[in-house]
């Protein structure tokens, strides 16, 4: 098998890298566990019980994904043979991040959904990340059995149900990129970009299949209600079935990376060596990869898995990681996964996916390459923002040094954690996508990493904006010799998402950068004076010819910075602000000018334009989506609006309808028993980020007096003038 | 009464009968320790000095609460104690405008500075520096090139260049120091590191040493303990040059 493998790797027509994606529970493990049973990579009798791609045992308690996993198998179809490697992705919208760093790697999805519940939101989701990377999608439908045994449809119903499937996920399709819809994205069951079956019952069907196997939709539903399925698994097979769709339909890295490259390295030049050679997935051309993954593996250490886009990689050679000192990493292994493990290989090829050791400046999202100097892909974007966060110590004080350094790992494996250290006060922060995702993480400070730590109960993550202009604000330095002098206004919301998308970035070389400024609606000069961006806040230092000001704005902007990260309210991240440095006064002399001097001043002086412009309290949304049999409705309903939720939406279907509303983290701890409870049970539901929103002004003082107080801070909100003495 | 009163340059025996004798008069006695360092007297040794009981005051205590030390001047003399002379290379001028935003008597009794000292040290004229500057210790993102530009300018118009060196808490920088990092503005810059340099070590002192000489030398000299300073010299006037010779081994 092993030289299968090896001698496929080099022959990019003959692999197809994918990704399994759907919303929660709807069997994308369940699938690729009986996909690699299938292909003879592990044994049937362990597959289906989703326990050989969840193989951590927090995935096993709680029957969820946590962790995307990458295997690999062979398929022969046409008489020749295809390699397959493909991740499996979790549903649940706490790790929503694996999923998007997953379609970075992979060129195709099979997009799951659940024959019975239908698209669900994070169905949209997914959907939606494949497509902005250009991942092409072939849908899955999965439980059939359900709907034949447990809602006991006749074979006409079944033609419904599944047709309305497909028309749900083609409008989203549609919806999100009428270009490639239109170009041959468009699913369409015929032709045999949709299969229909049971992962778990490990049988499936597609129309062109059914051509040849003979079996029929009327077939399919006489042998389910018969029990009968073993014989389903034998005429019509999960995995021919569905590694036929893949090898057929989704692309191999030749195609794929033709398209994709323009997409992925928007800013690169395709004249370039390494431009040219991505496009045309050339392995003589400079090694050039995309870090998707860091695990830690307690042989090997650090393992960064990735896809190499162009190039050949083998054991010792060096490669550059892009954003960081420029010294050569050695790689000291290279590997694939063949079935579920992780083997090394004499060398690698552009096209696959690769697992290395010894990539040790590498970070998530990392460009890595033979290159000393190339343009990096474009940076991963996820959908949701840390909403909650934990305080951690460690239990014991003398493992204070290694909680530092595992939290620092802890950052560097999942980029959808913000890691706080603070190494003067011990007091370190972990900030992450929900109750869920904190969980996991600190549970696994202590079980893999060996730390034991004491954490707080998960608290809401706010945020501070301002709503009005205000300035000029004069911040003076400690010693009143150095002057600056600053306005501030809020950003637009269009430009608060173009920084978001990374449509503007101080990456971009600085005339493009200019143009986007200036199309956003900035003016000329202030296009040109961009200085810096922070997360979603801008700085542009408008001030001309001052002397000193060069080799001091570094501390201009730390000062900038630290006041950013903790606004004067609440002391909470300060988002979407634009300010404007207009004058300054500096001593004569560098050392009454230095550090000590500018950090405070400019600090003080932007809390306080802060408070001057309206600084107020921002707090994380979630979307919520409650599905109920209609007499629980009511149930439903007062769920949301109990929860100072809002309900915009209902929609029924049958004897079921759907509250669709919208309501604050704050209020949704617990939510999951409650719901529970109050539908005895009935209820499917999902919840997803939907942005921040302004703390009602009735709740403000009580909310921030709250923070203020937990965190130690005077319990008296500040006034500017206490800024600026 | 706010009196600024200058210590003088290294111990206990340089300040003016008449600076003390103000001391001794006065109600409260404040020293800032973080301009300038006395390195020839312990603190509890001025006490014994002066007969009073001697409140040091750090950075804050001078530029972000100097309400404390106003107040007390309202009512009473309070004598504030500096190195050298009160007002060069310090910014105290700050503390007597807000005195006097307060109607606050305040005075100055002067003492002897490092500027005038190095003429003596190192008999280069008092009329033929330049502006002065300091070196400081760089930090994370801050790496100040403006001292080598000070250098530069006066050396272009034939002056002599002061150069001070940075104090923090305990650590004190040496005249090799200084050098390494003027080096390392200019390859920055990409411009000429100056050639000669003099280097001067506890001025006021039964001690002091003086050394001139190019930066290979000066590097490897050993100054001995604090406090350092440093001219770069422009064009040696021949007098400046025998004087240099004779005194720093040039
Ligand atoms: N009846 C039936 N149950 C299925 C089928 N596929 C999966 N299941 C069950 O659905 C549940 C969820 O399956 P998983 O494979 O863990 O789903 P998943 O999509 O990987 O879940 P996450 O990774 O947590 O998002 C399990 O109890 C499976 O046994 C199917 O075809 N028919
Ligand atoms: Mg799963």
């Amino acid at each position: 098998m092993v030289e299968r493998v090896t001698t496929l790797m080099s022959q990019p027509e003959h692999i197809r890298n994918i990704g399994i994606v759907a919303h929660i529970d709807h069997g994308k493990t369940t699938l690729s566990d009986n996909l690699l049973a299938g292909a003879g990579m592990i044994s049937e009798e362990i597959a289906g019980k989703a326990c050989w791609m969840d193989s951590d045992e927090e995935e096993q308690a709680r029957g969820i994904t946590i962790d995307a996993s990458n295997v690999s198998m062979v398929h022969t179809y046409g008489g020749k043979e295809y390699l397959i490697n493909m991740i499996d992705t979790p549903g649940h919208v706490d790790f929503g991040g694996d999923v998007t760093r997953a379609m970075r790697a992979v060129d195709g999805a099979v997009v799951v959904v659940d024959a019975v519940e239908g698209t669900m939101p994070q169905t949209e989701t997914v959907l939606r990340q494949a497509l902005k990377e250009g991942v092409r999608p072939v849908l899955f439908i999965n439980k059939v059995d359900r709907l034949i045994n447990e809602l006991k449809v006749d074979d006409q119903e079944l033609m419904i149900r599944l047709g309305k499937v497909i028309d749900k996920v083609n409008k989203l399709i549609k919806g999100m990129n009428e270009d490639a819809y239109k170009s041959g994205w468009k699913l369409d069951a015929a032709a045999g970009t949709v299969a229909f079956g049971s992962a778990l019952y490990n049988w499936a069907v597609s129309i062109p299949y059914m051509k040849t196997s003979g079996v029929s939709f009327k077939e399919v539903n006489e042998k389910c209600q018969a029990g009968q399925m073993k014989e389903l698994a034998k005429s019509s097979p999960l995995t021919d079935v569905l590694l036929d769709m893949v090898v057929r339909h989704l692309p191999n890295p030749l195609e794929a990376q033709k398209r994709r490259i323009p997409i992925i390295w928007q800013h690169g030049d395709p004249t370039t060596a390494e431009g040219k050679s991505m496009l045309t997935c050339d392995p003589n051309g400079p090694a050039c990869m995309m870090v998707t993954d860091i695990s830690f593996d307690p042989h090997a250490g650090e393992v960064a898995t990735g896809r190499l886009f162009s190039g050949t990689i083998r054991r010792g050679s060096e490669l550059y990681v892009m954003g960081t000192a420029k010294k050569a990493n050695r790689l000291s292994q290279v590997g694939i996964f063949m079935g579920a493990e992780r083997i090394e290989v004499e060398s690698l090829n552009a096209g696959n996916i690769a697992a290395v050791t010894g990539l040790k400046d590498a970070i998530v999202g990392s460009t890595v390459t033979s290159l000393q100097e190339m343009q990096t892909f474009e940076s991963l974007k996820h959908y949701s923002e840390p909403v909650m966060t934990v305080a951690v110590e460690a239990r014991n004080m003398k493992d204070l040094p290694k909680l530092v350094e595992v939290l620092r790992q802890v950052g560097k494996e999942d980029p959808t954690v913000a890691v706080t250290i603070n190494e003067e006060t011990g007091e370190n922060l972990i900030s992450g996508m929900g109750e869920l995702h904190l969980e996991i993480i600190t549970h696994r400070i202590g079980r893999d990493k060996g730390v034991e730590i004491k954490t707080s109960p998960p608290i809401v993550v706010y945020r501070e904006t301002i709503t009005t202009t205000a300035g000029p604000v004069e911040g003076k330095s400690p010693n009143r010799h150095n002057r600056f002098y600053i306005e501030l206004e809020p950003l637009p919301p269009e430009v608060v998402k173009m920084i978001k998308d990374g449509e503007i970035s101080m990456d971009l070389p600085e005339i493009e950068r200019r143009e986007k400024l200036i199309a956003a609606g900035f003016e000329k000069d202030e296009a040109k004076n961009l200085t810096a961006i922070q997360t979603t806040n801008m700085f542009f230092d408008m001030t001309k010819g001052i002397q000193y000001l060069n080799e001091t704005m570094e501390l201009v902007l730390d000062g900038w910075r630290e006041a950013l990260a903790g606004g004067p309210l609440a002391d909470e991240q300060v988002q979407n602000t634009k300010i404007r440095l207009i004058d300054v006064k500096l001593h004569e002399d560098a050392i009454h000018r230095g550090p000590a001097q500018v950090i405070p001043a400019v600090r003080s002086a932007v809390k306080a334009g802060l408070l001057l412009a309206g600084d107020s309290l921002l707090e994380p949304m979630q979307n919520i989506q409650i599905t109920v049999p209609q007499d629980h409705m009511g149930a439903a309903t007062s769920q949301i609006q109990g929860r100072r939720g809002q309900v915009y939406d209902m929609q029924s279907e049958g004897d079921t309808i759907t509250v669709i509303g919208k309501a604050p983290v704050a209020e949704l701890f617990g939510f999951a028993g409650d719901v529970r409870s109050a539908t005895e049970g009935r209820a499917m539901w999902s919840t997803e980020f939907a942005g921040f929103e302004t703390v009602p002004q009735g709740l403000l003082k009580e909310i921030v007096q709250a923070i203020r107080k937990r965190k130690g801070l005077k319990e008296q909100i500040p006034v500017p003038a206490d800024y600026l003495a | 009464m706010l009196s600024f009163i200058g210590l003088g340059l290294f111990d206990g025996e340089d300040i003016s009968l008449k600076g003390l004798k103000k001391i001794q008069a006065a109600d409260h006695v404040f020293l800032e320790g973080y301009t300038s360092r006395l390195m020839g007297i312990k603190i509890c040794e001025m006490e014994n000095l002066y007969g009073k009981t001697v409140t040091v005051l750090g950075r804050e205590d001078v530029e972000q609460h100097p309400d404390t030390i106003l107040e007390y001047a309202r009512d009473s003399n309070v004598a504030f104690l500096t190195g050298g002379d009160p007002m060069v290379s310090t910014t105290h001028a700050d503390l007597r405008i807000r005195a006097a935003e307060r109607s606050i008597p305040t005075e100055i009794v002067h003492g002897s500075s490092i500027s005038s000292a190095v003429c003596g040290l190192s008999g280069l004229q008092n009329y033929r520096f330049g502006k002065s500057c300091s070196v400081p210790f760089p930090s994370k993102g801050w790496f100040p090139t403006a001292p080598l530009e000070t250098i530069l300018t006066n050396q272009s118009l034939n002056l002599h260049t002061l150069v001070y060196l940075d104090i923090q808490q305990e650590r004190y920088m040496t005249v090799p120091q200084a050098i390494e990092l003027i080096e390392e503005m200019a390859e920055k810059e990409h411009k000429d590191a100056p050639r000669i340099f003099v280097g001067i070590a506890r001025a006021g002192s039964d001690t002091p040493h003086v050394a001139a000489g190019d930066a290979e030398t000066l590097k490897e000299h050993d100054f001995g303990d604090p406090l350092h300073v440093l001219v770069i010299p422009a064009h040696l006037h021949p007098i400046e040059e025998e004087y240099l010779t004779t005194f720093a081994g040039l």
